[in-house]
Formats: C-alpha cells, sequence, structure tokens
C-alpha cells in the first residue's frame, strides 16, 4: 500500500543545491509546503567533501566581467554565456547570503572575508573556509533550514521514479529505506538536486552516494542528458582511495614535482613562473598524465603517481590554510605534507553533463528542474573551473527553488488517483527485485565492470577506438544489470536493494557517457582525443543531447548560447 | 602504516527485526590490503561475503559522519580507524546508547530532534532587511580572525554521533541532549555574529542539557574532529548560569 503526501514542491536530494532551493522556497512563500527528500540525512550529502572554496567577485580589482570571462574560456567556450552571465552576477549576494547564516568563511584582519588563487581564475576570487567549505557550507546551509517549518523533510527515502501527468512532473515515488514502504510524495513541481555520478568509475573523489540517481530518474522520463562526455578529473586524488586533496594546495602556494624533483608544469603552455600551479584542471590532469607516459612519474608503493609539495608552506601556513588536507594525508597515505610530499595522481572528480537545464534551472518537461551537479545548465562547458560548483549549487538551487514555487502556483496538482497508481506500479517493481533472482548476475561484480570499461574507454586520455569499445560494452552490462541475483529479502534497511537501484541508474547514466563521447571527434576541455588533437569549432561547437531508447541513446544537439565572449584559442 | 596483507576475523553484530528476536554475532574471515581501514574490512564483508549486511557509509575521508560503529567496544569512525590499530579479530557492533534499526544501523531521529532543539542558526534581533547597517558594502558582517578563532572549533563537528556513544549520561538518560548538540548550541552562542544566546541559554537551563553533564569528558575523548563538546558544555554551563544571574539582578532579562 503507497503511503500519499502531497506539498507544493518536491525536492529531491538534500546536499547543497537542494537545501538552497528549499530556503529559497520556504522564505518566498512561508505558507508553501517544501518537501525535501534524500536518500541520506542532508549533513551525508557529497557537498560536505569540497574543500578549496567557492568564487564570486569579492574585491575592488575583480569584477562580472572577469569572473565571465574565465568560466567562459575555462569551459573551452561550450558554457551557455548568458547562464554564465547570470551566475557570476549572483554569485556574490548568495556567498553573501551563506555568511549572514552562519557559514565560518575565513577573515582578514579587517574583518571582511578573505580569498584565495585558484586554477585558471585570473583573481583571488575563491572564498574560503580553511579548507572544509563544503563541509560548512553544507551544514550552514542544513542548520539554516531547521528554521523554517514549511520544510518537510523526507530522510533516507530513496527516490525511483518521477510521477508524471500529460507530460508533467507532479511527484515521485520513494522509497522509505528504514521500513521498505513505498510512498508517492505529490508536489506540483519537482526539483532535481542529486548530484553527480562519479561512482560510474573506479577511481573518483566521490562518496558512494554518488550513482547518477537524478540523472537516470530524469532519463527514463524521456528528459535529454546534455553534455555527458565531459568528465572533470582532478590533479590531485590520493592514490588508492581517490581522496581528494584540494586544488587550495596549490592556490596556497603548493608545487606539483615530478621524479626527478622538477616543477614539471613550469614546462607546459598555461601559466608560468609562480602561477604554473594554477593551470585549469583538465590541462594539468593531462600534464600529469603525460609525465607518466614519459617516465617521470614516481612509482613505489603508492603506485604511479606525481608528487604535491607544500614543505616550502611551512607548518604555520599548511595550519592556517590546509588542516584538512595535513589531515588527510597523514591518516590516509601515512605523509606529514609539513615535511614529505604528498603522492597524487588525477582522479575523476565532477561531472560537467547531467539534465539538460537552461537559464531558470527548467527542463523540458514541464514541472522538473534541476540545479547543482545533476544539472547542465551549463557554466561549466567542456571544463568547470575550480569553486564555480558550489556557487553553482547556491545560485541555481536558489533560482530552482523561486522559479518552481512560481510555477507551482499556477499549475493544477493532477490526478491524485492516477499518480497513486503510477506509484503503486513502481512500488510493485520494486518489491519484486527485493531478493529477487532473476538471473546470476551479482551487484559487486557488475559494478566493477562497469568502472574497469568507463576508466578504459572514458580517461584522461581518449580514442575512438576504445570508447567504442566501452560504447558497445556499457550497453551489454546495462542489459545485464535487469538480471541481478539478490540475497537480501528483508524490508528492514534493505541496502542490496538500494545498491541494485543505485547501479540501475548508474549503467544508463555510464552509457550515455560513453556514447555521447564516442561521438564528438574532437578535443575540448576534458574531453581529450588521442586521433583528434584539436578542437573544431566549425563541427562541434554544440551541446551533446541524449535521449533514451531501449536500444541505447539517441543523440541530439543544441547550440551553445555564444555572446560577446569570442571563441578563441584556448591558451594560460 | 603496515604493508603487511593478512586475513583477520571480522565478528559483526547482526540483527534483522523482520526475522530476529536478539541480536547475533556473525564472523567472517577478511583477507585484507595495507592501508585498510576498518570500514574497507566491513565493505569486503558486504561485497563478497554477505550482500545484506546493512551499514552506513558514504565519504570515507572522514568528513560525511555516516560511519561510526563500536570497533571493538569503542566508538570510532570505521574510515579513519585503521586495521593496524587492531590484532587479527575486530569485533564491530553498532553504536552504544541508540536504538538498533537493523544490523549496524542505529536510529538518529532523537538525536535530530535534540539538534534542532539548540537553534542552531544565526539569530539577530532585526531580520535581515532591517539590519542592513551592520552589513558592509559586500553583505556581510564584519568577523575579525579572533572572533571566528572564538567559535571555529565548535563548527567542526561531523554529527558522527561517537560522542553519544561515549557518554555515560545518554546511557542511563536517553533525553539528555548530549554532547554534539550542545556544543553546537555554543557554537552559535559564541558566534560574534549570532544575539540569540538567551534563547539558547534559556534552552540549556532546561532539564535534560547541560547541568545534567557529569564531567566524564568521554565525548572528547573519543571525537575524530577534536571538537571538544566537553569543554564547550562546560562553557554553556557557565554562560547558562551568567545568564541566569543576570536575570535576577536585572528582572525581565536584563536592560
Amino acid at each position: 500500500m503507497v503511503q500519499v503526501s502531497r506539498h507544493d514542491i518536491v525536492i529531491v536530494g538534500g546536499g547543497g543545491a537542494g537545501l538552497r532551493a528549499a530556503i529559497a522556497a520556504a522564505e518566498a512563500n512561508p505558507k508553501a509546503s517544501i518537501a525535501l527528500v534524500s536518500k541520506v540525512y542532508p549533513m551525508r550529502s557529497h557537498t560536505v567533501s569540497a574543500e578549496g572554496g567557492a568564487a564570486a567577485v569579492a574585491r575592488d580589482d575583480d569584477n562580472f566581467e572577469l569572473h565571465g570571462f574565465d568560466t567562459v574560456k575555462g569551459s573551452d567556450f561550450l558554457g551557455d554565456q548568458n547562464v554564465i552571465e547570470y551566475f557570476v552576477e549572483q554569485a556574490p549576494k548568495e556567498l553573501a547570503l551563506l555568511e549572514n547564516w552562519g557559514c565560518p568563511w575565513s577573515r582578514n584582519e579587517d574583518g571582511t572575508v578573505s580569498t584565495r588563487a585558484f586554477g585558471g581564475m585570473t583573481i583571488k576570487r575563491t572564498w574560503f573556509a580553511t579548507d572544509k567549505v563544503g563541509f560548512h557550507m553544507l551544514h550552514s546551509l542544513f542548520q539554516q533550514s531547521m528554521r523554517y517549518e514549511n520544510i518537510v523533510r523526507y530522510d533516507e527515502f530513496f527516490v525511483t521514479k518521477l510521477l508524471t501527468e500529460d507530460g508533467a512532473c507532479k511527484g515521485v515515488a520513494a522509497l522509505e529505506i528504514r521500513t521498505g514502504d513505498y510512498h508517492a510524495i505529490l508536489g506540483r513541481a519537482v526539483i532535481l538536486a542529486t548530484g553527480g555520478a562519479g561512482k560510474v568509475f573506479p577511481f573518483t573523489t566521490n562518496g558512494a552516494i554518488k550513482t547518477g540517481d537524478g540523472m537516470a530518474l530524469a532519463y527514463r522520463e524521456g528528459v535529454g542528458l546534455k553534455d555527458m562526455e565531459f568528465v572533470q578529473y582532478h590533479p590531485t586524488g590520493l592514490p588508492g582511495t581517490g581522496i581528494l586533496i584540494t586544488e587550495a594546495s596549490r592556490g596556497e602556494g603548493g608545487y606539483l614535482r615530478n621524479k626527478d624533483g622538477d616543477r614539471f608544469l613550469v614546462d607546459y603552455d598555461y601559466g608560468v613562473g609562480k602561477k604554473a600551479e594554477l593551470g585549469p584542471r583538465d590541462m594539468i590532469s593531462r600534464a600529469i598524465i603525460q609525465e607518466f607516459e614519459a617516465g617521470r612519474g614516481i612509482d613505489d608503493e603508492h603506485g604511479l603517481h606525481a608528487a604535491l609539495d607544500l614543505t616550502h608552506l611551512g607548518e604555520a601556513h599548511i595550519m592556517a590554510k590546509l588542516p584538512f588536507v595535513r589531515e588527510l594525508a597523514r591518516t590516509y597515505v601515512g605523509v606529514d605534507p609539513v615535511h614529505e610530499h604528498i603522492p597524487i595522481r588525477p582522479v575523476v572528480h565532477y561531472m560537467m553533463g547531467g539534465v539538460d537545464t537552461n537559464i531558470r534551472a527548467e527542463t523540458d518537461m514541464p514541472g522538473l528542474y534541476a540545479a547543482g551537479e545533476v544539472a547542465c545548465g551549463s557554466i561549466n562547458g567542456a571544463n568547470r573551473l575550480g569553486s564555480n560548483s558550489l556557487t553553482e549549487c547556491l545560485v541555481f538551487g536558489n533560482s530552482a527553488g523561486v522559479h518552481s514555487l512560481d510555477y507551482a502556483s499556477g499549475a493544477d496538482e493532477g490526478n491524485e488517483a492516477s499518480l497513486r497508481g503510477q506509484a503503486e506500479e513502481e512500488a510493485a517493481r520494486v518489491d519484486s527485485l527485493r531478493g529477487s533472482k532473476r538471473g546470476d548476475e551479482k551487484i559487486a561484480d557488475l559494478r566493477v565492470e562497469m568502472n574497469r570499461v568507463m576508466e578504459e574507454g572514458c580517461g584522461v586520455y581518449r580514442e575512438q577506438e576504445t570508447m567504442k569499445i566501452a560504447e558497445k560494452e556499457m550497453h551489454e552490462i546495462r542489459k545485464r544489470a535487469s538480471c541481478l541475483h539478490l540475497q537480501d529479502s528483508s524490508k528492514v534497511f534493505n541496502t542490496e536493494l538500494v545498491a541494485a537501484l543505485e547501479l540501475m541508474n548508474m549503467v544508463e547514466v555510464a552509457e550515455t557517457l560513453a556514447v555521447s563521447a564516442a561521438h564528438r571527434k574532437e578535443s575540448r576541455g576534458a574531453h581529450t582525443c588521442r586521433d583528434f588533437p584539436h578542437r573544431d569549432d566549425q563541427t562541434y561547437l554544440y551541446h551533446t543531447l541524449a535521449y533514451r531508447t531501449d536500444d541505447g541513446p539517441r543523440l541530439d544537439r543544441k547550440e551553445v548560447a555564444l555572446g560577446h565572449w569570442e571563441p578563441q584559442e584556448r591558451k594560460y | 602504516m603496515s604493508d603487511e596483507k593478512k586475513t583477520i576475523k571480522l565478528e559483526i553484530t547482526r540483527f534483522d527485526p523482520d526475522i530476529d528476536e536478539v541480536p547475533k554475532t556473525e564472523e567472517y574471515e577478511v583477507p585484507t590490503e595495507p592501508g585498510w581501514k576498518v570500514l574497507d574490512a566491513v565493505n569486503y564483508v558486504k561485497d563478497n561475503l554477505d550482500p545484506s549486511l546493512s551499514h552506513r557509509w558514504s565519504c570515507r575521508m572522514a568528513v560525511c559522519g555516516s560511519c561510526g560503529m563500536m570497533v571493538n567496544g569503542e566508538p570510532k569512525l570505521t574510515c579513519k580507524t585503521s586495521l593496524d590499530e587492531y590484532g587479527d579479530a575486530i569485533k564491530v557492533e553498532p553504536l552504544a546508547n541508540f536504538p538498533v534499526v537493523r544490523d549496524l544501523v542505529v536510529e538518529i531521529d532523537g538525536f535530530m530532534d535534540k539538534f534542532k532543539s539548540v537553534k542552531p542558526w544565526i539569530i539577530r534581533a532585526k531580520e535581515r532587511a532591517e539590519d542592513m547597517e551592520n552589513l558592509n558594502e559586500r553583505g556581510t558582517y564584519s568577523q575579525s580572525p579572533d572572533e571566528l578563532s572564538a567559535f571555529k572549533q565548535f563548527s567542526m563537528c561531523i554529527n558522527c554521533l561517537l560522542c553519544y556513544s561515549a557518554c555515560p549520561v545518554v546511557a542511563n538518560e536517553p533525553e539528555f541532549i548530549g554532547p554534539a548538540a550542545i556544543a553546537l548550541g555554543h557554537r552559535y552562542n559564541t558566534d560574534s555574529r549570532d544575539e540569540g544566546a538567551a534563547e539558547r541559554n534559556e534552552v540549556f537551563r532546561g532539564e535534560g542539557t547541560v547541568f545534567s553533564c557529569s564531567f566524564a569528558n568521554e565525548c572528547s575523548e573519543v571525537c575524530p574532529k577534536n571538537v571538544d563538546p566537553a569543554s564547550a558544555v562546560n562553557q554553556a554551563k557557565l554562560g547558562a548560569v551568567v545568564d541566569w544571574a543576570k536575570g535576577l539582578i536585572l528582572p525581565r532579562g536584563g536592560a
């Protein structure tokens, strides 16, 4: 039996974007009822792991034009310029609001908020709270959200389907993880804020929960996934675990070194002298791989890696600005960065692609919105600049909250019997999966296989042939994911069932990624093809859209919103 | 860290309320890799030996706070706790002092209510729109580095709840709002931007709050983030008393 509840809007995901959306809607209309549905308690959301900072103009020597151009250039001219203009203009007030809500931003002596340097940003505009910025932002937002009695939380509810009527979104069907009960959580608008899908790769900074759920939810209902081929590799993850070591380590003056001890980035083409380490992430990740290929990587008990050198910064500076980096290095690789180099290698970090949205965070489906990493607006284009994504969660979380509430006030609530019927069908589908033995595929094994295929086919450097193989293999793996062998038939906190549903989401997302990548025969931002080493604006200056069919994604294209920043060669 | 690959015996408490009357213990042989944390061993069981095992985890970098468990009788953040700290046999149980939902998953609804009861948000006398004279041209309040460091430590709590498992008062008096909630209230009381201390001190003077604390200091000893909730509780007590004394001298809550 499905339990039905009704709200004005339903937000899926309780991280930075979801919480910001909830607060925006709660403030815009204190009488509106806002459901915040998350598969984890909000403070567990992956926003918590972001370290380095959030970008917004904050100094007299900075302005929107500069932040805008840095972002457009960082995107390798695939970002939508109208959306980027809106983003940079909204950014400062969003970060100031976080300050007003208690976020412990690091301060200058005069009491103003400090900013730090970041890759691809020509001015110090990255606001920070030492090196736990995502943690502090998330907790500030979550604690602030508790003020609003009209935000109704559904903690540890896993949304498995969007409920629709006449092509418009009217709510969600969700599994209550603790009891196994099913719920139809109805609302006249729905916001997806579920984050990215880093777990389709084996080696990632992302937490276990980053399984592309919102992307899969939208994709199954016919909404396009945009620019999925663009996957950001962060240059500095810890070997083995993939744990993030923030770019702020370089922003604060750290060096990358190869096995000869050389600051090798000085020899590459993007940033000279003191700024060599402040290139954008796609380029630095490629430089590290090139060092490995030239035999200048370091190979020891940590595997093949490069070295992040902070020793010249001194203990006082490290403790003032990068204390979490020190804690992580000591705990997870047994290295104290005050005295030793941290082993690092490029690691999957962020999906530039996601659910196709516009400047108002709307998708093509009436009543469905998306914000944060799940969405592709697109401000990030082919490569996101570090510290733009936390701000993106706030700017577009706010936008989604306000616009969805606006839409909801004029939308009808739909036929409850019909929506309940959809949720009942979904409950029956998921019930039949619980403990079912449809085949002999094991969740853990299939996940490992997907991870291998994606790493081999869609890594830092890609080739037509390997991407085609990934496309074909992901197609097979997606089919096999419907033949899982499950062993847990309990209704109570059945994490095997949740893992099965997450895997089914990941294989959909991974397939769009491989197919979108194979079709783009150029190198742009994070999508680097050895056989097509140059950017090709004549042919490929467009967004890729992937639409679901049973035979695999059908690709389409969408124009890039150009503006006053003309595409030019991307040099640093 | 040790380079040794060894096989350990992992004892895990299992409990499914649909089937079991009482919790039971299952034993697993886990081949480990150098550098593994306790969580890696638990995940090995889930992926390879028994997919019905239920536990929470996500970031595996000691910041999301999901994976607290009892390890050989002590509350630990399992993604931060090295297997090297233990011998060849390790016992993993759900966090003490919480109702168990299943296996290693505990119910934290009570904590979420306690957490909210301390009003963990900035309280200002005036609404933001009327408070503009206190904001600078960038829209932020002024706060010096010293003012920031006055509360920063207490803002580092990841809500992992190890302190509730360690606290002897929580064990006897489940209504006690507990170390993390008090530390959080105190975090806002000591934030130079906040004007809500009087409201929170009223909460702190209520039953089952700061004056229930017995100075055991266990909370600070198990805290994986050095928040030192025990010191927050002591300072909060003082704040609550001073506020109360002010109320006696100046009825109606002061000037």
